[in-house]
């Protein structure tokens, strides 16, 4: 028999063992399983849609907080009619969510037995799961490398183009405007730590307008998450700057020089907002949807642009487009262009293994890449130049079917 | 007779599988992550652990401020934490009042159901400026020999992710310390009052020993929670992965780094590091548990002693 004393000191000792356990629980659920279940990434919610006309309405609603959805909490997306027969799955790049959306939700009236599952789970993981064929295509803000590219298992992948997208700077300088004047490498300087006052030569010099305003430390800001907006920025400054390129480089995270780390473009434009001398970068879209101040930047040719749809859309003119369409087209020499720009593209395999999903894909690619593209613009992307549409539709006519062409 | 037996013999397979499966899941996830690491394992080694340098473009994965980062912001927002809690605790337990007792606890308890997200959005737009203007000049001003307030102050910082984590640990280890205040026998009290203690005596001398285990227990269930946190602190750290004596500069942790760089981690190699610092997340909780776990064995032996002598 226990005393009531000694019953008394058992209960707190198990009070005790259990928060042990609960805790050795607790943590090995909620952070062990991150990494091991995120790649597979078939818990995610859906967002099934039934009618077409519902899901284009909240699309269009929906453009102003997609580009910021954070890749661990991101949500299938499904669209096209309930009782379509073929189900086509995709996965990867957040970036392009808005137009990708738009685009799954028109295509429903054009063909109505196709319905489309996508998964915006982060390039990388597009890129790993289209290597797996776990899905018919993937997403991806940055071209492979020829090391993925010799990883994928279902023999040659062709990148198709889809739309361009332009990042730029943004700022908070109180008072002044949009339109900073910023050359590559004064940029690149301000995130290597060579520049750290507004106040610099560098950039006073090209802002005699602004001075007034160019006072006090700067302080940089930039995506502490992985993504293509971080890979298109580093590519820009690899480009423009030798210094950066061989001490930083470019990559969807890189080892920042100096800064604070904010996640997605949301934390960026907060913290941007919130701190007298922020300076950060953004997509495009979410510059204007939230009308923060962005800088002109100076192309190629030696002129200062303002980004815009048209300014993005003439960086991936003149530029040589290999076989493969494996472009950058980051500080474009095009008189006109805006110099921070790049690609997203969808991924597929030159061989369909399954011939009713192939001629899906073809069908839809095609339309995407012509009818779709007038929607771009309205959604703050740069549609393809002509002669790129071009090469895409050879692409897509060269997918294979089983023997036979799969666009029909 | 028989069937008594037979029902008791098939509630210990249940209970056995059901334990069985904690088991299997703790296993699987273990097996899962080494696995996944075996890349950065065999070509950095001991070195992961050591290195300071996390450059995912040359491929070079050290861990150690991420580590580094865990334990700071997690035994700094425990200390905040673990005082105000469990002085709530002896508060709600021992000296308020019913009418006040009553919504002050489910006022805790709402505390905890609020999602880390929004903990997250509130230090960034709350607590940072607050902090930058009011707090951290005064910091600086009072505390600024210790080195632990020096820098520019922008807002995220590993002060400002300690902060929050604080707050989110605050309602666990109110509400369970409460609760193990409140067993507390009441023989124990009236014994103590019975001898003319007053009232802070009866609690230094008669409840807070007795309920010491228990109050360990809830801050080592804090103390998990803070480990494992990821989307708040995220939001609020400034994600550098610098080692800083400085609470006012920005760090990063082991939850949050694999939060922010695995859905666009293109490499395998780059993969295989961030379930590298998932493995060492796990050893770390499990190491944490193990010195927790002889805390409380010791203060409960040390009870013992106590109440023989």
């Amino acid at each position: 028999m226990l005393t009531q004393e000694e019953d008394n000191k058992m209960r707190f000792r198990m009070i005790g063992a259990v928060g042990l356990v609960a805790t050795v629980l607790l943590s090995a659920c909620g952070e062990a399983a991150t990494p091991t279940t995120a790649p597979v990434a078939t818990a995610t919610t859906s967002a099934a849609s039934t009618a077409p006309t519902a899901t284009t309405g909240s699309a269009a609603g929906g453009t102003a907080t997609a580009p910021v959805a954070a890749a661990p909490t991101a949500t299938t997306i499904v669209v096209g009619n309930a009782g379509a027969s073929l189900l086509i799955n995709g996965a990867g790049a957040t970036f392009p969510v808005p137009i990708y959306t738009k685009w799954f939700a028109e295509y429903s009236n054009v063909d109505k037995d196709v319905r489309f599952n996508y998964q915006p789970i982060g390039s990388g993981a597009g890129i790993q799961q289209i290597q797996n064929q776990t899905v018919d295509f993937g997403g991806s803000d940055a071209p492979m490398t020829d090391a993925q590219l010799q990883q994928a298992k279902g023999g040659e992948l062709f990148h198709i183009p889809t739309v361009s997208g332009a990042v730029v700077a943004i700022y908070n300088l109180p008072g002044a405007s949009k339109g900073l004047k910023l050359d590559g490498e004064t940029l690149a300087n301000i995130y290597l730590g060579n520049i750290t006052t507004w106040d610099d030569p560098a950039i006073v010099s090209q802002n005699s307008d602004m001075a007034a305003y160019l006072k006090g430390d700067i302080a940089v800001t930039e995506r502490s998450d992985g993504s293509g907006t971080t890979n298109i920025f580093t590519s820009y400054l690899s480009a423009v700057s030798p210094e950066w390129k061989s001490s930083v480089g470019s990559g969807t995270a890189v080892k920042w020089p100096v800064g604070l780390g904010a996640r997605g473009n949301a934390g960026v434009a907060g913290l941007v907002q919130q701190t007298p001398g922020g300076f950060g970068y953004v997509e495009l879209a979410y510059a204007k949807q939230n009308n923060l101040p962005y800088a002109f930047m100076k192309n190629g040719a030696g002129e200062f642009t303002e980004p815009t749809i048209e300014a993005t859309a003439l960086a991936a003119e003149g530029v040589t487009i290999p076989d493969d369409l494996r472009v950058t087209i980051v500080n474009s020499s095009t008189a006109g262009s805006y110099p921070i720009a790049g690609f997203t593209y969808i991924l597929v395999y030159k061989m369909q293994m399954d011939p009713a999903k192939g001629t899906g894909l073809a069908n839809f690619l095609w339309w995407a890449t012509h009818d779709g593209e007038t929607l771009a613009k309205s959604l703050d992307y740069a549609p393809l130049s002509a002669d790129m549409t071009q090469r895409v539709e050879a692409k897509i006519q060269a997918l294979d079917c089983g023997g036979s062409p799969c666009y029909k | 007779m028989r069937t008594t037996r037979l029902s008791d013999r098939a509630f210990a397979l249940a209970a056995l599988l059901l334990a069985g499966v904690v088991l299997f899941v703790t296993a699987a996830i273990l097996l899962g992550i080494v696995d996944g690491s075996q890349p950065t394992i065999g070509s950095f080694g001991f070195a992961f652990i050591t290195g300071q340098n996390w450059d995912p473009v040359q491929e070079e994965y050290g861990a150690l401020p991420f580590i580094y980062g865990t334990l700071v912001t997690s035994f700094s927002a425990l200390l905040m934490a673990g005082l105000a809690g469990v002085g709530a605790a002896i508060f709600l337990a021992e000296i308020a009042p019913g009418k006040v007792r009553t919504p002050l606890s489910f006022m805790v308890e709402l505390l905890a159901g609020i999602p880390s997200i929004v903990y997250g959005i509130w230090g960034l737009f709350v607590l940072a400026p607050l902090l930058r203007e009011d707090v951290v000049p005064f910091l600086k001003g009072t505390l600024g020999w210790t080195g632990l307030f020096q820098g520019p102050f922008y807002g995220p910082s590993v002060l400002t992710a300690s902060v929050v984590l604080a707050l989110m640990v605050l309602p666990i280890v109110t509400a369970v310390s409460r609760d193990v205040l409140l067993a507390v026998p009441a023989n124990q009290r009236e014994a103590m009052l019975g001898l003319g203690a007053t009232r802070w005596e009866v609690i230094r001398s008669a409840v807070l020993p007795y309920a010491r285990s228990g109050i360990l227990g809830a801050l080592i269930l804090g103390l998990g929670r803070a480990v494992g946190e990821t989307m708040a602190v995220t939001m609020v750290i400034g994600n550098r992965s610098e080692i800083t004596a400085s609470l006012l500069k920005p760090g990063n942790t082991m939850a949050s780094v694999i939060a922010n760089e695995f859905a666009e981690a293109t490499t395998p190699f780059h993969q295989s590091a961030l379930i590298e610092v998932g493995l060492l997340l796990f050893v770390i909780t499990l190491i944490t548990n193990m010195i927790a776990r002889a805390l409380v064995w010791r203060a409960g032996r040390g009870l013992e002693t106590a109440g023989r002598a």
